[in-house]
């Protein structure tokens, strides 16, 4: 007895907690070199250049009409293929874990396309099929709809870019589902849809609002497919990540560092958007 | 008109309560299946027709090109120094984070994380700021004749950058399911520290291992906005596939650039066969699927 609490006081104490597991320290050291020098040291430059600018500097950067305009279109095309994903993507993932029918393990393993294919080249894809003359473009185009070299043409390829984010976060949850409280419902008079609706919709509202974020953040960002489709006309349809390329190309630096640091100040406040979603699940569902 | 409703009355007598009506269900999987094919399959055919537009001949001369080359040679050089040192970086990263306990660990692995985050644009423009002729050490290190941005190593350092998490976050869930009890047995049998890594440890991992450096390797060939950023598209020299594609595309070149293209689309359905089969053999020894 005494011996254990001996124990769980040095744990207080040392670091690591007392192991007969050798290489803490080599293994821990590299990890904190390496990050701290891949990752920590360059992003730590962003975060110092920013401070150089000040508040009132990124405010300068952000209300620039042009910067604005970027920041406005990523935001809300983003956020409209965010929400699109978010429908297709429960439908993908209802049909690929509850239903059976051919074809079924080969669509499961394509979802993940816009993940494993370059971006670039989902871009000259996507920008091929759309424009005037693509196998979309063209009948679409009879219908004087025009995709590509517009904002639509953003918002397809973000719905590309972010459909695997919701269909992965929603798909284990759904596969886990007790079908005990589906049978329940239903015994208890609910209608299928009543039960869809009240019953299994709701434990899976926190992945779905995750995979949402996940799909919203990543768009944001994203540039390579974006760029080939997107026609990138300053104020319509120029997307912040271009912007900052654009703003380096001119040597502007302290432009393309506010921009750089708005961007990154959306990611975090969508990364700890995410962390509050699934501890309000963890609390409500008692799962992620 | 009530012949038409027959069939459908009988199989809803027989449907589980737990099941949709039939007509629900092919109405579903109707709208998945459309979806996925003009969002995912479309694109995917796209490339491999327009590469193959004028024939065979001219899809192979792309690859006589010496920019196009040079281009696929850079682009394996860098995969050959990034994937490694990501995937050593991992595992120690990993055996850390999973087999000793200490304070601070969930901001350890968020840090870990945290370049997925971060759009691919800022990820070049950070290493500008440091390594750039106006940044922090570039005037320094050019005095000295090292150009790091606009040359291969800036390339490299941003597509370490981009790909730094893959494999770390593939092991840290895995090896943190496994614990310590087999490493533990091995040491008090006397065994080195790193035998037991290499012949308890590793054969546990294996598969999780090659899970991540997969789709490190996938990520590492195809980034294009970090790359974009430092690399300065000089073309022979500084220009990987991705970036070579995006040339070629502005030059109207569009069987050269959709033949180099198709490369890359082949990488990815290859990388996607082996990351499925892999989930299905070996489910249990791989993180796999949590998130991306």
């Amino acid at each position: 007895m005494s011996a254990s609490t001996q124990i769980v006081k040095r744990k207080a104490r040392s670091f690591p907690a007392p192991s007969v597991i050798p290489g803490f320290r080599a293994t821990f050291g590299f990890t904190l070199f390496y990050l701290s020098l891949v990752v920590l040291f360059p992003l730590s430059m962003l975060v110092i250049r920013a401070s150089e600018l000040g508040l009132a500097g990124l405010y300068g950067v952000a209300v620039e009409p042009r910067v604005a305009a970027a920041l406005r279109t990523s935001f809300f095309i983003s956020f409209a293929a965010a929400a699109i994903d978010v429908v297709f993507g429960l439908v993908t993932a209802w049909v690929l874990t509850r239903y059976e029918f051919p074809g079924r393990r080969f669509l499961d393993a394509i979802v993940d396309l816009p993940f494993a294919l370059p971006t670039a080249v989902a871009g000259i894809a996507l920008a091929a099929l759309y424009a005037p003359n693509g196998w979309l473009g063209e009948p679409l185009a009879d219908y004087d709809i025009k995709i590509a070299f517009t904002r639509w043409g953003i918002l397809v390829a973000l719905v590309f870019v972010g459909l695997p984010f919701v269909v992965r976060t929603v798909q284990p949850l759904l596969a886990e589902i007790d079908v005990e409280l589906e049978e329940a419902s239903a015994t208890l008079g609910a209608s299928r849809a009543h039960t869809v609706w009240r019953v299994l919709l709701p434990p899976i509202l926190p992945a779905l609002l995750t995979g949402f974020a996940l799909a919203f953040a990543r768009s944001v960002g994203e540039y390579g497919s974006v760029i080939f489709i997107a026609g990138n006309l300053a104020y319509i349809s120029e997307i912040a990540p271009l912007l900052i390329i654009v703003k380096l190309e001119q040597f502007d630096y302290a432009g393309a560092t506010g921009i750089a640091t708005i961007m990154l100040a959306i990611s975090f406040a969508v990364l700890l958007a995410i962390n509050l979603i699934q501890a309000w699940s963890q609390k409500r569902f008692g799962h992620v | 008109m009530s012949d038409a409703l027959a069939p459908a009355i009988r199989i809803a007598a027989t449907r589980r309560v737990t099941e949709e009506a039939p007509l629900t269900r092919y109405l579903l999987i109707g709208v998945a299946v459309a979806f996925l094919g003009l969002f995912l399959l479309l694109p995917l055919a796209v490339v491999f027709t327009e590469a193959l537009t004028k024939g065979a001949g001219a899809f192979f001369a792309t690859f006589d090109e010496p920019d196009a080359r040079a281009a696929i040679r850079l682009t394996l050089l860098v995969a050959a120094i990034v994937v490694p040192l990501n995937a050593v970086f991992g595992i120690c990263a990993a055996w850390a984070i999973s087999k000793f306990s200490f304070p601070g660990k969930s901001v350890l692995i968020t840090l870990i994380d945290l370049p997925f985050s971060v759009s691919p644009v800022v990820s070049g423009l950070v290493y500008v700021l440091v390594f750039g002729s106006q940044g922090l050490l570039g005037p320094t290190l050019s005095s000295h004749g090292i150009q790091i941005v606009f040359a291969i190593p800036g390339i490299v350092l941003a597509t370490i950058f981009v790909t730094f998490p893959f494999v770390a976050r593939e092991l840290i869930p895995l090896m943190q399911e496994q614990g310590t009890v087999e490493e533990e047995a091995a040491l008090t049998l006397g065994a080195s520290g790193f035998r037991t890594f290499l012949t308890v440890t590793l054969p546990n991992i294996k598969w999780g291992l090659l899970y991540g450096v997969l789709l490190a390797n996938a990520r590492a060939m195809g980034e294009f906005g970090a790359v974009s950023v430092v690399s300065g598209h000089i073309r022979g020299l500084t220009n990987t596939i991705p970036l070579q594609v995006e040339i070629l595309y502005n030059e109207y070149n569009i069987v050269s650039a959709f033949a180099l293209a198709s490369l890359l689309a082949g990488l990815a359905l290859v990388t996607l066969g082996i990351k499925t089969l892999l989930e299905w053999r070996y489910a249990g020894q791989i993180a796999g699927r949590r998130r991306h």
